[in-house]
Protein backbone atom coordinates (compact mmCIF):
# COMPACT_ATOMS: atom_id res chain seq x y z
CA UNK A 1 0.00 0.00 0.00
CA UNK A 2 1.09 3.53 -0.74
CA UNK A 3 -0.76 4.84 1.94
CA UNK A 4 -3.39 3.97 4.93
CA UNK A 5 -5.26 6.86 3.65
CA UNK A 6 -6.20 8.68 0.42
CA UNK A 7 -8.13 11.67 1.00
CA UNK A 8 -10.10 13.50 -2.32
CA UNK A 9 -9.90 16.75 -2.13
CA UNK A 10 -8.05 19.66 -0.16
CA UNK A 11 -11.18 21.42 0.98
CA UNK A 12 -12.24 21.98 4.50
CA UNK A 13 -13.54 18.66 5.04
CA UNK A 14 -10.60 16.79 3.63
CA UNK A 15 -8.19 18.86 4.65
CA UNK A 16 -9.63 18.29 8.35
CA UNK A 17 -9.69 14.67 8.50
CA UNK A 18 -6.03 14.83 6.70
CA UNK A 19 -5.02 16.54 9.93
CA UNK A 20 -7.02 14.06 12.17
CA UNK A 21 -5.44 10.95 10.43
CA UNK A 22 -1.52 12.22 9.84
CA UNK A 23 -1.56 13.66 13.52
CA UNK A 24 -2.05 10.00 14.77
CA UNK A 25 0.46 9.06 13.05
CA UNK A 26 -1.39 7.51 9.40
CA UNK A 27 0.34 7.60 6.07
CA UNK A 28 -1.93 10.52 4.35
CA UNK A 29 -2.39 11.64 1.34
CA UNK A 30 -4.25 14.64 0.05
CA UNK A 31 -5.36 14.32 -4.25
CA UNK A 32 -6.61 18.06 -4.91
CA UNK A 33 -7.22 18.23 -8.78
CA UNK A 34 -7.25 22.69 -8.66
CA UNK A 35 -4.11 24.03 -7.84
CA UNK A 36 -5.98 25.80 -5.09
CA UNK A 37 -6.80 24.74 -1.59
CA UNK A 38 -10.53 25.13 -0.28
CA UNK A 39 -12.66 23.54 -2.20
CA UNK A 40 -16.10 25.33 -2.07
CA UNK A 41 -14.38 27.86 -0.03
CA UNK A 42 -10.97 29.00 -1.87
CA UNK A 43 -9.93 32.46 -2.98
CA UNK A 44 -8.06 33.98 -5.35
CA UNK A 45 -6.20 36.96 -6.27
CA UNK A 46 -7.13 39.08 -9.50
CA UNK A 47 -5.54 42.34 -10.43
CA UNK A 48 -3.98 42.80 -7.35
CA UNK A 49 -6.74 42.31 -4.83
CA UNK A 50 -7.35 39.22 -2.84
CA UNK A 51 -10.80 37.63 -3.45
CA UNK A 52 -12.94 35.09 -1.36
CA UNK A 53 -15.48 32.59 -2.76
CA UNK A 54 -17.62 31.00 -0.31
CA UNK A 55 -17.17 32.32 3.44
CA UNK A 56 -19.40 35.38 3.88
CA UNK A 57 -19.08 34.24 7.75
CA UNK A 58 -17.88 31.52 9.89
CA UNK A 59 -20.75 30.65 11.28
CA UNK A 60 -21.12 28.78 15.29
CA UNK A 61 -18.48 31.60 16.53
CA UNK A 62 -18.55 31.66 20.35
CA UNK A 63 -16.74 33.36 22.94
CA UNK A 64 -13.70 32.31 24.57
CA UNK A 65 -15.62 30.43 27.57
CA UNK A 66 -17.63 28.18 25.71
CA UNK A 67 -16.21 24.50 25.22
CA UNK A 68 -19.46 22.15 24.10
CA UNK A 69 -20.56 23.76 20.80
CA UNK A 70 -19.12 23.12 17.50
CA UNK A 71 -16.12 25.17 17.33
CA UNK A 72 -14.50 24.98 20.05
CA UNK A 73 -14.85 21.07 19.73
CA UNK A 74 -13.22 21.00 16.26
CA UNK A 75 -10.40 23.09 17.53
CA UNK A 76 -9.69 20.53 20.33
CA UNK A 77 -9.88 17.88 17.81
CA UNK A 78 -7.58 19.71 15.45
CA UNK A 79 -5.04 20.76 17.90
CA UNK A 80 -5.61 24.12 16.86
CA UNK A 81 -5.96 27.26 18.86
CA UNK A 82 -8.85 29.98 18.51
CA UNK A 83 -6.03 32.51 17.33
CA UNK A 84 -5.14 30.00 14.30
CA UNK A 85 -8.16 31.23 12.72
CA UNK A 86 -8.40 35.02 14.19
CA UNK A 87 -11.77 35.08 14.02
CA UNK A 88 -13.79 38.65 14.60
CA UNK A 89 -17.27 38.56 15.43
CA UNK A 90 -20.27 40.57 13.11
CA UNK A 91 -22.10 43.69 14.98
CA UNK A 92 -25.23 42.65 13.57
CA UNK A 93 -27.13 41.16 10.73
CA UNK A 94 -30.40 41.57 9.20
CA UNK A 95 -33.75 39.37 7.37
CA UNK A 96 -35.71 42.10 5.80
CA UNK A 97 -38.73 41.40 4.21
CA UNK A 98 -41.30 43.79 2.64
CA UNK A 99 -42.52 46.00 5.45
CA UNK A 100 -40.47 44.20 8.03
CA UNK A 101 -37.06 43.72 9.10
CA UNK A 102 -35.27 41.67 11.76
CA UNK A 103 -32.16 42.06 13.32
CA UNK A 104 -29.91 39.50 15.05
CA UNK A 105 -26.41 39.62 16.90
CA UNK A 106 -24.10 36.81 18.50
CA UNK A 107 -26.53 37.02 21.43
CA UNK A 108 -30.37 34.79 20.64
CA UNK A 109 -31.42 37.01 23.16
CA UNK A 110 -31.40 40.73 20.45
CA UNK A 111 -33.34 38.03 18.08
CA UNK A 112 -35.93 37.23 20.47
CA UNK A 113 -36.69 40.42 21.51
CA UNK A 114 -36.96 41.85 17.64
CA UNK A 115 -38.99 38.88 16.56
CA UNK A 116 -41.67 40.58 20.27
CA UNK A 117 -41.24 43.66 18.77
CA UNK A 118 -42.30 43.22 15.35
CA UNK A 119 -44.80 40.10 15.58
CA UNK A 120 -46.21 40.58 19.30
CA UNK A 121 -48.30 37.86 18.95
CA UNK A 122 -45.29 35.26 18.46
CA UNK A 123 -43.78 36.22 21.24
CA UNK A 124 -43.83 33.21 23.28
CA UNK A 125 -44.45 30.77 20.76
CA UNK A 126 -41.00 31.83 19.30
CA UNK A 127 -39.34 31.51 22.37
CA UNK A 128 -41.32 28.07 22.87
CA UNK A 129 -39.12 27.39 18.80
CA UNK A 130 -36.50 28.15 20.25
CA UNK A 131 -36.55 26.09 23.44
CA UNK A 132 -37.73 22.88 21.38
CA UNK A 133 -34.32 23.79 18.88
CA UNK A 134 -32.05 23.93 22.11
CA UNK A 135 -33.29 20.42 23.37
CA UNK A 136 -33.34 18.99 19.92
CA UNK A 137 -31.61 15.70 19.53
CA UNK A 138 -29.13 16.37 16.91
CA UNK A 139 -27.28 13.02 16.74
CA UNK A 140 -27.31 13.06 12.92
CA UNK A 141 -27.14 9.28 12.96
CA UNK A 142 -30.50 9.22 14.87
CA UNK A 143 -32.61 10.96 13.91
CA UNK A 144 -35.21 10.99 10.82
CA UNK A 145 -36.05 13.17 8.65
CA UNK A 146 -39.31 15.94 9.41
CA UNK A 147 -40.83 18.80 7.42
CA UNK A 148 -39.21 22.08 8.56
CA UNK A 149 -41.88 24.07 7.22
CA UNK A 150 -44.56 21.19 8.83
CA UNK A 151 -42.64 21.72 12.02
CA UNK A 152 -42.55 25.75 12.16
CA UNK A 153 -46.24 25.46 12.18
CA UNK A 154 -46.84 23.83 14.87
CA UNK A 155 -45.09 26.51 16.71
CA UNK A 156 -45.67 29.68 14.84
CA UNK A 157 -48.99 31.46 13.31
CA UNK A 158 -47.43 33.96 11.63
CA UNK A 159 -46.57 32.78 7.86
CA UNK A 160 -44.37 35.77 6.91
CA UNK A 161 -42.12 35.27 10.02
CA UNK A 162 -41.96 31.22 9.17
CA UNK A 163 -40.71 32.47 6.44
CA UNK A 164 -38.63 34.89 7.28
CA UNK A 165 -36.42 32.30 9.55
CA UNK A 166 -35.84 30.17 6.50
CA UNK A 167 -34.86 33.00 3.98
CA UNK A 168 -31.37 32.61 5.59
CA UNK A 169 -30.93 29.10 7.20
CA UNK A 170 -31.86 27.81 3.59
CA UNK A 171 -29.72 29.82 2.02
CA UNK A 172 -26.58 29.13 4.62
CA UNK A 173 -26.79 25.18 4.14
CA UNK A 174 -30.27 23.87 2.75
CA UNK A 175 -29.48 21.48 -0.44
CA UNK A 176 -33.01 20.80 -0.35
CA UNK A 177 -35.70 23.11 -2.19
CA UNK A 178 -38.68 24.22 -1.19
CA UNK A 179 -38.55 22.65 2.37
CA UNK A 180 -35.23 20.73 4.46
CA UNK A 181 -34.80 18.38 7.40
CA UNK A 182 -35.36 19.70 10.81
CA UNK A 183 -32.46 18.89 12.09
CA UNK A 184 -30.59 20.35 9.68
CA UNK A 185 -32.26 23.34 10.88
CA UNK A 186 -31.93 22.78 14.50
CA UNK A 187 -28.35 22.73 13.28
CA UNK A 188 -28.02 25.31 11.55
CA UNK A 189 -30.40 27.74 13.17
CA UNK A 190 -28.20 26.84 16.66
CA UNK A 191 -24.96 28.14 14.32
CA UNK A 192 -26.63 31.22 12.68
CA UNK A 193 -29.17 32.40 15.96
CA UNK A 194 -27.20 31.06 18.93
CA UNK A 195 -23.72 31.10 18.52
CA UNK A 196 -23.28 33.70 15.42
CA UNK A 197 -21.45 34.97 13.13
CA UNK A 198 -17.42 35.96 12.88
CA UNK A 199 -14.80 36.24 10.12
CA UNK A 200 -10.88 36.16 10.29
CA UNK A 201 -9.52 39.83 8.95
CA UNK A 202 -7.67 38.01 5.84
CA UNK A 203 -10.84 35.94 4.83
CA UNK A 204 -11.46 32.76 4.06
CA UNK A 205 -7.49 32.26 3.35
CA UNK A 206 -5.90 32.55 6.57
CA UNK A 207 -8.45 29.42 7.90
CA UNK A 208 -7.32 27.29 5.04
CA UNK A 209 -3.53 28.07 4.92
CA UNK A 210 -3.62 27.41 9.06
CA UNK A 211 -5.54 24.14 8.00
CA UNK A 212 -2.65 23.25 5.40
CA UNK A 213 0.23 23.94 7.62
CA UNK A 214 -0.92 22.42 10.32
CA UNK A 215 -1.88 19.24 7.85
CA UNK A 216 1.76 19.72 6.33
CA UNK A 217 3.57 19.67 10.20
CA UNK A 218 1.77 16.73 10.94
CA UNK A 219 3.72 14.65 8.11
CA UNK A 220 0.62 14.68 5.77
CA UNK A 221 0.98 14.88 2.15
CA UNK A 222 -0.53 17.03 -0.65
CA UNK A 223 -0.53 16.51 -4.07
CA UNK A 224 -2.18 19.71 -6.10
CA UNK A 225 -3.62 19.71 -9.45
CA UNK A 226 -3.71 15.72 -9.08
CA UNK A 227 -7.41 14.89 -10.48
CA UNK A 228 -8.38 11.15 -9.63
CA UNK A 229 -9.67 9.90 -12.70
CA UNK A 230 -11.76 6.64 -11.69
CA UNK A 231 -11.24 4.27 -8.65
CA UNK A 232 -10.47 0.69 -9.45
CA UNK A 233 -12.84 -1.69 -7.60
CA UNK A 234 -12.05 -5.44 -6.69
CA UNK A 235 -13.85 -7.63 -3.58
CA UNK A 236 -15.95 -4.73 -2.81
CA UNK A 237 -13.23 -2.46 -1.94
CA UNK A 238 -11.37 0.44 -3.58
CA UNK A 239 -8.04 -1.14 -4.73
CA UNK A 240 -6.34 1.52 -6.62
CA UNK A 241 -6.69 4.77 -7.33
CA UNK A 242 -6.00 6.29 -10.46
CA UNK A 243 -4.57 9.74 -11.62
CA UNK A 244 -5.54 11.50 -14.47
CA UNK A 245 -2.28 10.81 -16.38
CA UNK A 246 -2.14 7.08 -15.95
CA UNK A 247 -0.28 7.21 -12.20
CA UNK A 248 -1.96 4.55 -9.99
CA UNK A 249 -1.92 4.68 -6.29
CA UNK A 250 -3.10 2.61 -3.47
CA UNK A 251 -4.65 2.90 -0.09
CA UNK A 252 -6.10 0.88 2.60
CA UNK A 253 -8.96 3.48 3.03
CA UNK A 254 -10.46 6.25 0.73
CA UNK A 255 -12.12 9.16 2.06
CA UNK A 256 -13.99 11.46 -0.65
CA UNK A 257 -15.03 14.69 -0.55
CA UNK A 258 -15.59 15.23 -4.33
CA UNK A 259 -19.66 14.06 -3.69
CA UNK A 260 -21.55 11.38 -3.58
CA UNK A 261 -22.84 11.00 -7.17
CA UNK A 262 -19.45 12.49 -8.62
CA UNK A 263 -17.35 9.76 -6.19
CA UNK A 264 -19.76 7.07 -7.76
CA UNK A 265 -18.91 8.42 -11.15
CA UNK A 266 -15.33 7.21 -10.19
CA UNK A 267 -15.91 3.91 -9.53
CA UNK A 268 -16.71 2.20 -13.02
CA UNK A 269 -19.37 -0.28 -11.85
CA UNK A 270 -21.02 1.89 -9.33
CA UNK A 271 -24.59 1.40 -9.06
CA UNK A 272 -26.76 3.65 -11.08
CA UNK A 273 -27.55 7.14 -8.90
CA UNK A 274 -31.28 8.62 -9.06
CA UNK A 275 -31.59 11.72 -10.49
CA UNK A 276 -32.85 13.75 -7.52
CA UNK A 277 -29.93 12.82 -6.24
CA UNK A 278 -27.86 15.23 -7.86
CA UNK A 279 -28.30 18.78 -5.88
CA UNK A 280 -29.79 21.66 -7.88
CA UNK A 281 -28.69 24.54 -5.37
CA UNK A 282 -26.19 26.77 -6.66
CA UNK A 283 -25.62 30.45 -6.63
CA UNK A 284 -24.44 33.52 -8.53
CA UNK A 285 -22.54 35.66 -6.48
CA UNK A 286 -21.00 38.99 -7.46
CA UNK A 287 -18.06 41.02 -5.54
CA UNK A 288 -17.91 44.68 -5.57
CA UNK A 289 -14.93 46.34 -4.75
CA UNK A 290 -15.56 49.63 -3.26
CA UNK A 291 -13.02 52.82 -2.62
CA UNK A 292 -15.03 53.43 0.60
CA UNK A 293 -15.98 50.84 3.33
CA UNK A 294 -19.64 50.50 3.22
CA UNK A 295 -19.91 51.10 6.92
CA UNK A 296 -19.20 54.79 5.66
CA UNK A 297 -21.68 54.95 3.23
CA UNK A 298 -24.39 53.90 5.26
CA UNK A 299 -24.75 49.97 5.21
CA UNK A 300 -23.28 48.68 8.68
CA UNK A 301 -25.18 44.88 8.42
CA UNK A 302 -22.71 42.09 7.99
CA UNK A 303 -24.92 39.85 6.50
CA UNK A 304 -28.19 40.86 4.56
CA UNK A 305 -31.42 37.92 3.80
CA UNK A 306 -33.46 39.56 1.72
CA UNK A 307 -36.32 38.72 0.43
CA UNK A 308 -39.05 40.68 -1.63
CA UNK A 309 -42.46 38.63 -1.81
CA UNK A 310 -44.28 37.77 1.10
CA UNK A 311 -43.29 34.22 0.82
CA UNK A 312 -39.67 32.98 0.25
CA UNK A 313 -38.97 30.72 -2.79
CA UNK A 314 -35.97 28.55 -2.00
CA UNK A 315 -35.28 25.75 -5.40
CA UNK A 316 -32.99 26.64 -8.92
CA UNK A 317 -35.17 29.30 -10.28
CA UNK A 318 -36.83 29.24 -14.46
CA UNK A 319 -34.51 32.35 -15.13
CA UNK A 320 -30.42 32.45 -14.87
CA UNK A 321 -31.11 34.19 -11.61
CA UNK A 322 -34.26 34.92 -9.31
CA UNK A 323 -33.80 38.51 -8.27
CA UNK A 324 -36.56 38.22 -5.73
CA UNK A 325 -34.55 37.19 -2.53
CA UNK A 326 -30.70 36.82 -2.01
CA UNK A 327 -27.60 37.25 0.63
CA UNK A 328 -25.88 40.80 0.60
CA UNK A 329 -22.26 40.24 2.87
CA UNK A 330 -20.27 43.10 3.34
CA UNK A 331 -16.59 41.77 4.85
CA UNK A 332 -15.89 44.98 6.55
CA UNK A 333 -18.40 44.91 8.93
CA UNK A 334 -16.97 42.95 11.37
CA UNK A 335 -15.49 44.07 14.33
CA UNK A 336 -11.48 45.10 13.91
CA UNK A 337 -11.87 45.78 10.02
CA UNK A 338 -12.41 49.38 10.31
CA UNK A 339 -8.74 50.00 8.87
CA UNK A 340 -9.55 47.78 5.71
CA UNK A 341 -8.30 49.58 2.50
CA UNK A 342 -11.03 48.99 -0.12
CA UNK A 343 -14.78 47.93 0.84
CA UNK A 344 -15.89 44.87 -0.58
CA UNK A 345 -19.95 44.45 -1.17
CA UNK A 346 -21.32 40.58 -2.39
CA UNK A 347 -24.40 39.77 -3.21
CA UNK A 348 -25.73 36.21 -3.75
CA UNK A 349 -28.51 35.07 -5.72
CA UNK A 350 -29.87 31.87 -6.48
CA UNK A 351 -29.23 30.37 -9.80
CA UNK A 352 -30.43 28.27 -12.68
CA UNK A 353 -27.43 25.84 -13.04
CA UNK A 354 -28.66 24.47 -16.91
CA UNK A 355 -28.46 28.11 -18.26
CA UNK A 356 -25.49 29.11 -17.08
CA UNK A 357 -23.48 25.85 -17.98
CA UNK A 358 -25.04 25.81 -21.62
CA UNK A 359 -23.58 29.05 -22.26
CA UNK A 360 -21.21 29.24 -24.72
CA UNK A 361 -17.91 31.41 -24.07
CA UNK A 362 -19.47 34.62 -25.25
CA UNK A 363 -23.02 34.38 -24.11
CA UNK A 364 -21.46 33.78 -20.51
CA UNK A 365 -19.50 36.36 -20.63
CA UNK A 366 -22.34 38.79 -21.89
CA UNK A 367 -24.85 37.39 -19.20
CA UNK A 368 -22.23 37.96 -16.37
CA UNK A 369 -22.53 41.37 -17.73
CA UNK A 370 -25.82 41.83 -17.71
CA UNK A 371 -26.20 40.87 -13.80
CA UNK A 372 -23.33 42.92 -13.17
CA UNK A 373 -25.87 45.91 -13.68
CA UNK A 374 -28.47 44.40 -12.19
CA UNK A 375 -26.09 43.98 -9.12
CA UNK A 376 -25.96 47.90 -9.42
CA UNK A 377 -29.48 48.47 -9.27
CA UNK A 378 -30.18 46.17 -6.25
CA UNK A 379 -26.98 47.14 -4.17
CA UNK A 380 -28.03 50.90 -4.50
CA UNK A 381 -30.73 49.75 -2.01
CA UNK A 382 -28.08 49.35 0.13
CA UNK A 383 -25.28 51.94 -0.80
CA UNK A 384 -27.09 54.28 -3.05
CA UNK A 385 -24.35 55.92 -4.31
CA UNK A 386 -22.51 52.36 -5.17
CA UNK A 387 -21.52 53.61 -8.56
CA UNK A 388 -19.71 56.43 -7.36
CA UNK A 389 -17.80 54.00 -5.09
CA UNK A 390 -17.51 51.24 -7.40
CA UNK A 391 -13.98 50.36 -8.83
CA UNK A 392 -13.57 46.59 -9.88
CA UNK A 393 -15.92 43.32 -9.85
CA UNK A 394 -16.18 40.00 -10.10
CA UNK A 395 -18.79 37.05 -10.43
CA UNK A 396 -18.67 33.94 -9.52
CA UNK A 397 -21.18 31.19 -11.25
CA UNK A 398 -22.52 27.61 -11.35
CA UNK A 399 -20.33 27.25 -13.97
CA UNK A 400 -17.16 28.81 -12.13
CA UNK A 401 -18.13 26.39 -9.10
CA UNK A 402 -18.45 23.21 -11.45
CA UNK A 403 -15.22 23.79 -12.85
CA UNK A 404 -13.04 23.94 -10.08
CA UNK A 405 -14.51 21.51 -7.48
CA UNK A 406 -16.25 19.16 -10.38
CA UNK A 407 -19.74 19.77 -8.51
CA UNK A 408 -22.29 18.42 -10.75
CA UNK A 409 -24.52 21.35 -11.40
CA UNK A 410 -22.28 23.82 -9.63
CA UNK A 411 -24.29 22.35 -6.32
CA UNK A 412 -22.66 24.38 -3.63
CA UNK A 413 -24.61 22.22 -1.03
CA UNK A 414 -24.38 19.04 -2.52
CA UNK A 415 -27.09 16.10 -2.75
CA UNK A 416 -30.43 16.59 -1.12
CA UNK A 417 -29.95 13.07 0.13
CA UNK A 418 -27.02 13.24 2.89
CA UNK A 419 -25.23 10.01 4.06
CA UNK A 420 -24.86 10.92 7.69
CA UNK A 421 -22.31 7.67 8.52
CA UNK A 422 -20.09 8.15 5.25
CA UNK A 423 -20.63 4.51 3.94
CA UNK A 424 -20.74 3.30 0.61
CA UNK A 425 -21.57 0.47 -1.12
CA UNK A 426 -18.03 -0.16 -0.71
CA UNK A 427 -16.14 -0.94 2.13
CA UNK A 428 -13.16 0.90 2.56
CA UNK A 429 -14.69 4.36 0.84
CA UNK A 430 -16.31 7.04 3.25
CA UNK A 431 -17.93 10.32 2.00
CA UNK A 432 -16.81 13.29 4.05
CA UNK A 433 -17.84 16.94 3.58
CA UNK A 434 -20.98 18.16 1.96
CA UNK A 435 -22.87 14.71 0.74
CA UNK A 436 -22.03 13.83 4.03
CA UNK A 437 -24.26 16.05 6.00
CA UNK A 438 -22.70 19.10 7.89
CA UNK A 439 -22.74 21.89 5.94
CA UNK A 440 -21.03 25.28 6.35
CA UNK A 441 -17.40 25.73 7.18
CA UNK A 442 -17.30 24.59 10.75
CA UNK A 443 -19.66 21.73 9.57
CA UNK A 444 -17.16 20.89 6.75
CA UNK A 445 -14.62 20.58 9.20
CA UNK A 446 -16.48 18.87 11.90
CA UNK A 447 -17.45 15.90 8.40
CA UNK A 448 -13.85 15.48 8.08
CA UNK A 449 -13.26 14.79 11.83
CA UNK A 450 -16.09 12.66 12.13
CA UNK A 451 -15.71 10.63 9.63
CA UNK A 452 -11.91 10.16 10.07
CA UNK A 453 -12.87 9.41 13.95
CA UNK A 454 -15.76 6.58 13.15
CA UNK A 455 -14.19 5.22 9.93
CA UNK A 456 -10.52 5.09 10.79
CA UNK A 457 -9.22 5.80 14.03
CA UNK A 458 -12.12 4.50 16.19
CA UNK A 459 -11.79 1.05 13.89
CA UNK A 460 -8.41 -0.12 15.04
CA UNK B 1 7.07 3.68 36.02
CA UNK B 2 5.36 5.10 39.02
CA UNK B 3 1.99 5.73 39.64
CA UNK B 4 2.50 9.47 39.96
CA UNK B 5 4.57 9.92 36.99
CA UNK B 6 1.22 7.59 35.06
CA UNK B 7 -0.85 10.16 36.78
CA UNK B 8 1.20 13.31 35.33
CA UNK B 9 1.56 11.72 31.91
CA UNK B 10 -2.90 11.68 31.95
CA UNK B 11 -2.71 15.42 32.56
CA UNK B 12 -0.22 16.08 29.73
CA UNK B 13 -2.17 14.56 27.49
CA UNK B 14 -5.52 16.16 28.52
CA UNK B 15 -3.48 19.61 28.61
CA UNK B 16 -3.40 18.66 24.82
CA UNK B 17 -6.38 17.40 24.16
CA UNK B 18 -8.50 19.80 25.75
CA UNK B 19 -5.83 22.52 26.22
CA UNK B 20 -9.41 24.88 28.02
CA UNK B 21 -9.73 22.23 30.56
CA UNK B 22 -8.62 23.44 34.36
CA UNK B 23 -6.17 20.68 35.27
CA UNK B 24 -4.78 22.41 38.05
CA UNK B 25 -6.73 20.20 41.03
CA UNK B 26 -7.84 17.42 39.81
CA UNK B 27 -9.39 14.80 42.07
CA UNK B 28 -7.30 11.45 41.70
CA UNK B 29 -10.32 9.47 42.33
CA UNK B 30 -13.32 11.12 41.25
CA UNK B 31 -14.66 10.02 36.85
CA UNK B 32 -12.32 12.56 35.28
CA UNK B 33 -15.31 13.24 32.22
CA UNK B 34 -17.14 14.62 35.42
CA UNK B 35 -14.94 17.03 36.72
CA UNK B 36 -13.51 17.98 33.23
CA UNK B 37 -16.25 17.86 31.14
CA UNK B 38 -14.99 15.79 28.67
CA UNK B 39 -16.64 14.39 26.29
CA UNK B 40 -16.55 11.43 24.36
CA UNK B 41 -14.31 12.91 21.05
CA UNK B 42 -11.93 14.47 23.91
CA UNK B 43 -12.00 10.50 25.47
CA UNK B 44 -11.31 9.09 22.37
CA UNK B 45 -8.13 11.55 22.05
CA UNK B 46 -7.20 10.30 25.20
CA UNK B 47 -6.59 6.95 24.19
CA UNK B 48 -5.00 7.75 20.63
CA UNK B 49 -2.72 10.24 22.56
CA UNK B 50 -1.64 7.39 24.81
CA UNK B 51 -1.30 5.21 21.80
CA UNK B 52 0.42 7.66 19.56
CA UNK B 53 3.32 8.48 22.48
CA UNK B 54 3.63 4.54 23.80
CA UNK B 55 2.77 2.32 20.98
CA UNK B 56 0.24 0.90 23.72
CA UNK B 57 -3.18 -0.70 22.52
CA UNK B 58 -6.22 -0.05 24.65
CA UNK B 59 -9.55 -2.02 23.35
CA UNK B 60 -12.40 -0.66 23.59
CA UNK B 61 -14.11 -2.57 25.79
CA UNK B 62 -10.87 -1.36 28.35
CA UNK B 63 -11.90 2.22 28.24
CA UNK B 64 -13.49 2.40 31.23
CA UNK B 65 -10.28 1.45 33.34
CA UNK B 66 -9.44 5.28 32.24
CA UNK B 67 -12.08 6.58 34.20
CA UNK B 68 -9.83 8.48 36.85
CA UNK B 69 -6.43 9.12 37.74
CA UNK B 70 -6.28 6.32 40.29
CA UNK B 71 -7.58 3.39 37.67
CA UNK B 72 -5.81 5.07 35.27
CA UNK B 73 -2.21 4.19 36.72
CA UNK B 74 -3.56 0.84 38.37
CA UNK B 75 -4.67 0.03 34.51
CA UNK B 76 -1.95 1.47 32.70
CA UNK B 77 1.16 0.47 35.21
CA UNK B 78 1.48 -3.27 33.55
CA UNK B 79 1.56 -1.38 30.08
CA UNK B 80 3.96 1.14 30.32
CA UNK B 81 6.42 -0.89 32.57
CA UNK B 82 8.66 -1.54 29.79
CA UNK B 83 8.51 2.28 28.72
CA UNK B 84 11.31 4.42 30.26
CA UNK B 85 10.30 7.36 32.36
CA UNK B 86 10.78 10.31 30.19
Amino acid sequence: MDYDVIIIGAGMSGLAAGIRLAYFGKRVCILEKHYAFGGLNSYYRLDGRDYDVGLHAVTNFVGPGVRDTPLPKLLRQLRMSRNDFELLPQRFSEIRFPGVSLRFTNDLDDLIADVAENFPGEADRFRKLCAHVGEFDDNVLLTDYQSTRATLKEFLHEPMLIEMLLCPIMYYGSAEEHDMDFLQFVIIFKSLFCEGFARPRDGVRKIIKALVKKFRSCGGELRMQTPVERLDVADDRVATVLIVGGETLSAATVLSSAGYVETMRFCGDSPSVPAEEVGRVSFVETIAVLDELPQRLGHEAAIVFFNDCDTFTYAMPEHPVDLRSGVVCCPSNYEGHDDMPEGFLRMTWLANSDVWMADDDAAYRQRKIDYLAEFKTQARRYVPTVDDHFIASDMFTPRTIHRYTGRLNGAVYGSPRKRRDGRTHLKNLFLCGTDQGYLGIIGALLSGITIANMHVLAEE
Amino acid sequence: MGDQRIKNIILEIIAIVAPDAEITDVKTDIRLRDQLDLDSMDFLDIVMELRKRYKIEIPKEEYPELATLDSCAAYLGPKLAGVAAT
